[in-house]
């Protein structure tokens, strides 16, 4: 794992200061609300429903068992017991006191973590693959190329006021897990014809209001000036992104405006311009420095037959399911990819808590080298287990509610906080979660329906990836009153989609009713090896929207 | 300011959040800030409304106690003052999904 120079922690530490002196001045009245407001923002503390909310950067979703028991004992502290995961890799602390961020700051810094950047108009946190480093047919680990977006981005002087904010996302395998084409920038790790490492360059994607899948503007920019092209997209997007609508203003309107290949233009020109000063070039002993932060942990010599293992899934039918649905792939033999699920049926999709985190940080320090992954589709991740532990971790997790084996299976959703939280939201997004959980709990149920991404989210905002789930619900308010609207037929991987509205908004008594014959309806149509977005993209949107509004 | 009550709401009362730990408050008769909604002080009509949240910005000029101050309808029950919309009901309550948390769990009476 990365871990902080002296220049990363002077950072962090004289951040606390700062802000830990403006919060003071705030609570004394010296501070008015208008200019504090921008100032907490970019220290990551909201102010939600009912108290203010704070999000915790994790760079690239890696953490160290060290940093997750720190993160359980501020929860305990300072919270109310449990955490939030988010969609970018972020945790959400939806309690805290504004006089105690100081504190939480100073806990966090301990442990070489923060707050900046996870809000406001810069560069946000850069996600990545929660298998990287572990997943085989990857190229390298995209990590270490998301820690140098990390320096780079960090205060970067001409990116603190963008237009809007800016997401990017990054990924090592043909596979897709970090969503790369509906983030800001999406890269993705290729090979040349002479088998040097490059990367595809995707800009303008988002959801939201307006959601659209990035379109590719650089097959490939070599290593060494991928910084360079990075800000020579910045710099055409600060330049002419729009900042009299905020509606209008993320990089997305603008490649949309002025298409993908002027975008493409426009950033060749500046990449010219930005690679004569050369000092983005990225250094090799620089890179070779940050690999070595991220280089492989010592795996021992192991058979990837594992009999003992496959006895105890013989007569265990719990752990035979979580192996099934659960464990994937690991690239080194005898080794295994846990996946933690964190949507146990009828609770919140993401939510962990102290307790959690604890078992966790032991789990990972006897069996998976200390580390956590966070997966953007709100699950944990052991990334390197080896396959005799198996039902060692399996049993430890599942003391502790964190082995459902439903990962990417209909009851492995995801939810933003909604209107439970969320100040922006117009509609509960978790209960309608936990409602549908518990409808298709039948874990042979869920196993005949295969992969299916149900993604939620309680307003336009789409912090749960509405467009891009295979089925995704909005929520909605009509006069006060919770309504969902359902699209069919989105991808966030490399087969990226917006979904397609089917129809009228349902009520919340309707809506998981919907949802059941919108499944149904897909196991009357599938063909063999078809799993729901196979059948989708081959009937469409009507015999759906024939069923769904039949009666009505 | 946020605008969170419906055009034509008879009765409406002001809410905020307090600085200092984000907790829902609500404007009482005597100018202070309860963390109930049943100590509220609702205003009848558009202009007594708008009176009551002017009464609100003014407790706001020191601005060191309350920030995001605005109206909100309400319904006169029986049972005592019911916000009207489903977001105003879970600030007065807490997350329908985490009943152990929030005013419901701290307060007799929270829902009315």
């Amino acid at each position: 794992m990365y871990r902080y120079d002296q220049f990363d922690q002077q950072l962090v530490d004289e951040r606390v200061t700062e802000f830990s002196g403006q919060v003071a001045r705030r609570l004394s009245g010296e501070l008015a609300e208008d200019d504090f407001k921008p100032l907490r923002l970019m220290n990551g503390v909201y102010l939600q429903l009912h108290s203010y909310m704070l999000r915790i950067a994790i760079p690239y979703g890696t953490l160290s068992s060290r940093q997750v028991r720190k993160l359980a004992e501020i929860e305990r502290v300072y919270d109310k017991g449990y955490g939030h995961f988010t969609t970018r890799q972020n945790l959400q602390l939806h309690w805290p006191a504004l006089k105690d961020v100081p504190a939480i700051l100073r806990e966090l810094a301990s442990v070489e973590m923060h707050c900046i950047q996870t809000s406001g108009n810069c560069i946000r946190n850069t996600t990545s693959d929660h298998h990287a480093g572990a997943v085989p047919g990857e190229l390298e680990d995209p990590r270490v190329i998301c820690e140098i977006i990390r320096q780079w981005s960090t205060f970067h002087p001409e990116f603190s006021y963008l237009p809007r904010k800016f997401k990017i996302a990054v990924s090592a395998t043909e596979h897709d897990r970090a969503a790369i084409r509906i983030h800001d920038i999406g890269v993705q790790v290729v090979t040349n014809a002479a088998g040097e490492i490059g990367y595809e360059v995707w800009v303008g994607g988002g959801l939201g209001r307006t959601p659209i899948i990035g379109k590719k503007i650089a097959d490939f920019v070599p290593r060494e000036d991928l910084l360079a092209y990075l800000e020579s997209i910045l710099r055409v997007y600060n330049m002419f992104g729009r900042r009299d609508n905020s509606y209008k203003a993320r990089i997305k309107i603008l490649v949309h405006e002025i298409g993908a290949e002027d975008m493409r233009r426009q950033v060749e020109a500046e990449f010219a311009e930005v690679k004569t000063r050369g000092v983005l070039q990225l250094p090799d002993d620089e890179v070779a420095r940050i690999e070595k932060y991220f280089a492989a942990p010592a795996w021992e010599d192991l058979s990837d037959d594992v009999p003992e293992i496959d006895a105890l899934a013989a007569k265990d039918k719990g752990f035979a399911e979580w192996l099934r649905n659960n464990v994937s792939a690991h690239k080194v033999p005898g080794y295994s990819i846990v996946n933690v699920s964190l949507k146990p049926i009828g609770l919140t999709p993401g939510d962990c808590s102290a307790d959690q985190m604890d078992v966790l940080a032991d789990i990972a320090d006897k069996y998976a080298f200390s580390e956590i992954r966070v997966a953007h589709e709100q699950n944990l991740c052991l990334a390197h287990v080896r396959k005799r532990d198996l039902h060692e971790v399996y049993q430890a997790l599942n003391a502790s509610e964190l082995a459902t084996p439903n990962i990417g299976l209909i009851t492995d959703q995801i939810a933003c906080p909604g209107l439970d939280y969320c100040n922006l939201a117009n509609a509960r997004s978790i209960v309608i979660a936990q409602r549908l959980s518990e409808r298709f709990s039948d874990i042979e149920f869920q196993k005949k329906i295969g992969r299916l991404h149900v993604n939620m989210s309680g307003c336009i905002n789409a912090c749960g990836h509405h467009h891009v789930g295979h089925i995704g619900i909005l929520g909605v308010d009509k006069k006060g009153v919770e309504y969902y609207q359902v699209t069919l037929g989105g991808a966030a991987d490399e087969t990226a989609a917006v979904g397609d509205i089917v129809g009228p908004a349902f009520t919340e008594g309707e809506i998981i009713d919907a949802i059941d014959t919108i499944v149904e309806t897909y196991l009357g149509l599938r063909q063999d090896g078809e799993i729901f977005i196979d059948t989708y993209r081959r009937v469409g949107v009507q015999p759906f929207k024939d069923k769904l509004y039949a009666t009505h | 300011m946020a605008q969170h009550s419906r055009k034509g709401a008879q009765f409406q009362a002001v809410t905020a959040n307090r600085l200092a730990d984000g907790i829902v408050v609500y404007l009482t008769a005597a100018n202070e800030w309860s963390v109930s909604l049943q100590d509220a002080d609702v205003a009848e009509g558009k202009e007594a409304a708008e009176a009551l949240l002017a009464r609100g910005q003014k407790f706001y000029v020191p601005d060191i106690l309350v920030v995001d101050i605005y109206l909100f309808e309400v319904e006169k029950t029986d049972g005592g003052i019911r916000a009207s919309s489903v977001r105003e009901i879970i600030r007065q309550a807490g997350p329908t999904v985490r009943t152990d948390l929030g005013k419901q769990a701290e307060i007799d009476g929270v829902h009315a």
